[in-house]
């Protein structure tokens, strides 16, 4: 479908890369010829980002080499790859809100004229590179704060194109548009590819993949799987790629089939700006893993649960009674907790003590003047129970490891007694011992009857844990999936290659 | 439920004993009571009769006002705030006063309740403005400062009116004779350690820890659980009332002026930081915030004994500020 001409634009060979010790980038190569759309498809983590980061400059590779047009080149800086014809287009654009489109496109290196900026040649060079594009509708002196997600996208585009760009990385570019702009970007896509400008397709949309795209590499575990012509692929081959790998970890024994409870947590038709209307039953006794990309409305959805960003429509029902929660401190009142993803900025308050840190859900939510020595000893034997390795109750948290952390939080929890509780990423960034450790203790709560509610990037730890597993897509549920499901089935559901939820097992 | 995790781990497990702390880390009291200390001595050099119980009791009347501010100024700053009302609102309280009781002694105890609720209005102000319509609080208390500048220059028509009952000014100046040992225990005194005991149990109950916490990560502190506009305006409302209570002192005994509070707020945020108190929140204590109000006096004093001018006082200060400021950085960062 496209020219392949010899000579790659941009080839990456033996690419490398190790951030303390953990290699993230691992013997990868890859060849962007001009007019080629390639795309960069794997799961999160799989070294898509790490790779594009490496091809824009911002990072150096530790092995491997890099050649644009056949002349090997090192870009020590964003600005050398800017210079050599990179250009990148991230998923957060950067752009002055309250400039034109023209100061915007033109930004530092002005056109002057005696020492003073020539408005003039920069407004119709910019024109010229709008049209260029195909995009007439956007005029030059427009602040680029009034126009839309999708027209700020075409000034990021053509931005990189007045720096001469001959090689074009594209970020998860359908992530900020709506339905319909994504045809306006197809064209535009299509478009410079016939000018010759090789593009770097990232994304995990497998539709967008095949529709723009003339060849595929596979990332996993930061390594290349395989690449190949789109024409040859298919979604099926495409995902098993992507996941294949085996289930080595221990993950403790599931609920026993029917041995979920009552139904705690219930969801009709919840939504919210984020989230379409959802439906969804939540257990007793149940770990019930939700999976789906970043960005899927996983994380959402806990939130909205938790009442960080609530629900606006539809209903939420507790052990069947209706409630509405409008703040954390409604959910944790009403016995739901919430172990956030992000830990450090919205976990822990780091330069207070691993006790205070542990007491905190309980003082805030049940605050007395005089210390309660019950809640102290409560408290200590809960950081005891989940085995929290530190210094003494008194040490600073900031000092633990990532998964005594964890712990902590968990203990703050628990002293709570929740019914529902909702788990973000509950192992990311956490040592192989004190994930084993995290995951006993979900599948304990559980048993206690408690209803689990558990997000998860890592599909070992999604399909190891749950009883039940839901995969959302575009802040919808794309489908459910039963115990011990395959990684190709929630992939498949996760990137809309399957569509329909009788999606085999 | 969870009858099973509540079993306790035999402790020796985990090892988690208390303390671990150290005594040294960012926001410890232990540099500003050595600080003090050597300043305390070298006072007692210039001046021998330093530790009879009068002058010492004298003294510490005169530091009253400042450790009160510094500990209403503590509670907004450990939350992640500043209040930089104070000073003005001291002058604005002093100046109300005294034009109110106009030399009435009946009219002091309603005024002094007027003054109490006058601070505490004005710190809900502060405290709304800043969490509910989200405006940096430096930004709400500057201009809460300069409301109440030029609110008072207007209402007195440009010099104050009227004039303290002698009842009023017996906080500041006056005290319980006859004590053994100490002669005359002052009012000032006995104010104080009323303020310094409540403050320290704030901070020791769960409000005070909710504060730190809230100080430290607001968003974490949050999404626990805690209502973080409210715990700020507290803070705020704390500052306000502190603020009253130091004015009354003030106004007893030094006189009825528009300068009665200027630069207290800077002086009062100085012994903070000086106590050991990080700006920007969630580190340091009560204790060493006052501490602090009581060595800058201390430093006041000494500089005064050695005979160095007034004015080179607040170059000081702001020596001390940006001392503190960069030492607690620069440990921070190692």
């Amino acid at each position: 479908m496209q020219p392949d001409s010899d000579q790659p634009l941009l080839r990456m060979r033996g690419v490398g890369k190790a951030f303390f010790g953990v290699r993230v980038l691992d013997d990868v190569d890859l060849d962007l010829h001009p007019g080629q759309v390639h795309a960069l498809v794997g799961e999160n983590g799989a070294g898509k980002s790490t790779l594009m980061k490496i091809a824009s400059g911002v990072y150096q590779p530790d092995a491997g080499t890099l050649e644009l047009s056949g002349k090997p080149v090192t870009l020590p800086h964003p600005r050398a790859a800017q210079a050599a014809g990179i250009g990148i287009i991230h998923q957060e654009f950067n752009l002055l809100p309250e400039r034109t489109v023209a100061e915007n496109v033109f930004l530092g290196r002005e056109p002057l004229r005696r020492g003073l900026v020539d408005r003039r040649a920069m407004h119709a060079r910019t024109a010229e590179l709008l049209a260029g594009v195909g995009e007439t509708a956007i005029a030059p002196q427009t602040r680029v704060g009034r126009l839309g997600v999708a027209q700020q996208q075409v000034v990021e585009i053509v931005k990189a194109l007045a720096l001469d760009a001959r090689v074009l990385i594209m970020d998860e570019p359908t992530a900020s548009l709506a339905e319909h702009e994504v045809e306006l970007l197809y064209n535009l896509v299509r478009r410079l590819q016939q000018r010759g400008i090789g593009i770097l397709y990232v994304s995990h949309r497998l539709t967008e993949v095949f529709d723009l795209s003339g060849r595929i590499t596979v990332l996993k575990d930061g390594r290349r799987v395989t690449t190949l012509d789109t024409a040859e692929a298919t979604p099926d081959t495409l995902v098993r790629h992507m996941v294949g790998r085996e289930l080595s970890h221990y993950f403790p024994e599931r609920a026993a089939p029917g041995s979920a409870g009552a139904a705690r947590l219930q969801l009709a038709a919840a939504g919210n700006g984020r989230l379409r209307p959802v439906d969804l039953e939540l257990r007793s006794g149940e770990v019930l893993g939700i999976g789906g990309l970043q960005g899927s409305g996983r994380s959402a959805l806990a939130r909205a649960v938790f009442g960080i960003d609530g629900f606006r429509t539809g209903q939420m029902l507790l052990d069947g009674v209706p409630v509405r929660v409008r703040s954390p401190r409604q959910a944790v009142r009403a016995g739901i907790a919430y172990v956030t993803e992000d830990r450090k900025g919205e976990g822990l308050a780091l330069s207070q003590s691993v006790l205070d840190n542990a007491l905190l859900a309980q003082r805030a939510v049940q605050p007395r003047w005089f210390a309660r020595a019950a809640r102290t000893t409560t408290v200590r034997e809960l950081l005891d129970a989940v085995e929290v390795h530190a210094a003494g109750t008194g040490q600073e948290i900031r000092y633990l490891s990532g998964g005594n952390q964890q712990k902590v939080i968990l203990a703050r929890w628990l002293a709570m007694k929740p019914r529902v509780l909702l788990f973000d990423e509950p192992t990311r960034g956490i040592d192989v011992g004190a994930k084993a450790a995290i995951h006993d203790l979900i599948r304990r709560l559980a048993d206690d009857g408690a209803a689990v509610l558990m997000i998860s990037s890592e599909l070992p730890e999604l399909i190891g844990m749950s009883d039940r597993i839901v995969v959302m897509r575009d802040g919808a549920i794309a489908g459910e999936l039963p115990a011990g499901a395959s990684e190709e089935a929630v992939m498949g559901l996760a990137t809309g290659a399957a569509t329909s939820t009788e999606v085999p097992a | 439920m969870s009858t099973e995790l509540a079993t306790p781990a035999p402790a020796v497990a985990s090892g988690l004993g208390g303390g671990g702390r150290s005594g040294w880390g960012v926001g410890s009291i232990r540099p500003v009571l050595i600080i003090l200390a050597l300043l305390l001595i070298a006072v007692g050099i210039r001046q021998p009769d330093f530790y009879d119980p009068p002058v010492l009791l004298a003294f510490l009347k005169r530091a009253a006002p400042l450790i009160i501010l510094a500990a209403g100024q503590y509670f907004v700053i450990v939350a992640g705030d500043f209040d930089l009302s104070v000073g003005s609102l001291v002058t604005a309280e002093v100046v109300i006063a005294a034009r109110l009781i106009d030399g009435d002694p009946a009219a002091t105890w309603p005024v002094i309740a007027l003054l109490l609720g006058f601070g505490l209005l004005i710190g809900l102000v502060n405290g709304l403005v800043t969490t509910l319509l989200q405006v940096p609080s430096f930004i709400t208390t500057l201009g809460m400062y300069l409301v109440l500048v030029g609110a008072v220059y207007t209402w007195t028509g440009g010099s104050p009116r009227g004039a303290l009952s002698e009842e009023f000014r017996m906080f500041g100046r006056r005290g319980i004779d006859g004590v053994p040992v100490l002669g005359q225990l002052p009012y000032a005194v006995l104010v104080l350690s009323g303020v310094a005991v409540l403050a320290v149990l704030a901070m020791r109950s769960d409000f005070g820890k909710v504060l730190l916490a809230v100080g430290d990560n607001p968003r974490a502190a949050r999404v626990t659980g805690a209502r973080t506009a409210r715990v700020r305006t507290i803070a705020f409302l704390a500052s306000g009332l502190l603020a009253a209570v130091a004015a009354i002192l003030l106004g007893g005994f030094g006189g009825v002026s528009f300068q009665v509070g200027q630069g207290l707020e800077f002086t009062a945020i100085t012994a903070v930081v000086l106590g050991g108190v990080v700006l920007g929140g969630g580190r340091g204590s009560v204790a060493g915030a006052m501490l602090g109000a009581l060595t800058l006096q201390t430093l006041l004093t000494l500089l005064n004994l050695l005979g160095v001018s007034g004015a080179l006082s607040s170059a000081v200060q702001g020596l001390i500020i940006l001392a503190a400021v960069a030492v607690g950085t620069l440990r921070r960062r190692t």
